[in-house]
């Protein structure tokens, strides 16, 4: 099931979770090695965990005792859509200010609102 | 049409945003440095308006914004102009209070003449590696860019249910 995209950005809306995919960017990690740089205890980095894996962010996989987490390939992709919307808000603000530049560049002649 | 937008990471702190304007440098500077102007277009999505805009432009000049959906919604951001060297470069730190306080962003805005227009230059600095991931993962360019963490904003609402 895909998680649906409230869930994937409610999930990334805590500090915690995203230094935690940001951990998880760089190489596969344990709960106990994910634990060690938060200074969190390791079932409170395991909720994190819980909820970042409901969001389709990250996979666990059985290696003997450990389950060892990663990015999930879909939760990075859900990434790089929010990137893009970013962008496009972006690009929304630059297009308005392309249009208040040219109002600056040349004043409209016959305002709307008359003089009294 | 919109004219392209590129924003790219550079090294493990930088996202770099820039723009082609059809305005010479001086206009994009006074509509990055006048409140009145700055106030018209920092808006992000269409609906939300910015009731409260502070932008002294001169060092150690103060920066704050207001937004608001008009629905309840809102966040703002505050930050200090660093130096300005007019209509070419603006030097300021900046932080989002969505009401949490993001990391400071050490933003370099240049302007360059370029054609018969403008080629404008962000570049934003963060803490560290984590907290520029995070705020690509969140939104918060903006730390830079008052639309990133509306969106945010918007998003942590939509989805507190």
């Amino acid at each position: 099931m895909t998680p649906n995209l409230d869930t994937t950005f409610a999930a990334l809306a805590d500090p915690t979770r995203r230094a935690l995919l940001a951990r998880l960017a760089r190489e596969e990690a344990t709960v106990m090695e994910l634990a060690q740089p938060f200074s969190m205890s390791q079932p409170a980095i395991s909720r994190h965990l819980k909820v970042l894996e409901e969001a389709g962010l990250i996979l666990r996989r059985v290696d003997g005792t450990r389950r060892p987490c990663r990015l999930a390939p879909d939760g990075v992709a859900a990434v790089d859509q929010w990137l893009d919307m970013l962008r496009t808000a972006l690009a929304r603000n630059y297009d308005r200010l392309d249009q208040v530049l040219a109002e600056m560049a040349s004043p409209p002649k016959n305002p709307k609102r008359k003089a009294p | 049409m919109s004219k392209p937008l590129t924003l790219v990471t550079e090294g493990d702190r930088h996202v770099v945003v820039t723009r082609h304007f059809a305005a010479p440098p001086e206009l994009v500077w006074r509509a990055h440095t006048e409140a009145a102007i700055v106030q018209r277009w920092v808006l992000g999505p269409d609906g939300w308006t910015m009731p409260v805009c502070v932008c002294e432009a001169r060092p150690g000049g103060k920066i704050h914004y207001e937004w608001s959906n008009g629905k309840g919604g809102g966040f703002s951001l505050t930050g200090e102009f660093v130096s300005l060297t007019p209509f070419s470069r603006i030097e300021h730190v900046e932080r989002m209070h969505l009401p949490a306080t993001t990391p400071d962003n050490h933003i370099v805005t240049t302007f360059a003449p370029d054609g018969a227009g403008t080629l404008m230059t962000m570049r934003m600095e963060l803490p560290n590696t984590e907290s520029r991931t995070a705020m690509l993962a969140s939104g918060m360019d903006k730390g830079m860019e008052a639309s990133y963490a509306r969106l945010e904003t918007m998003i942590q609402a939509g989805s507190v249910r």
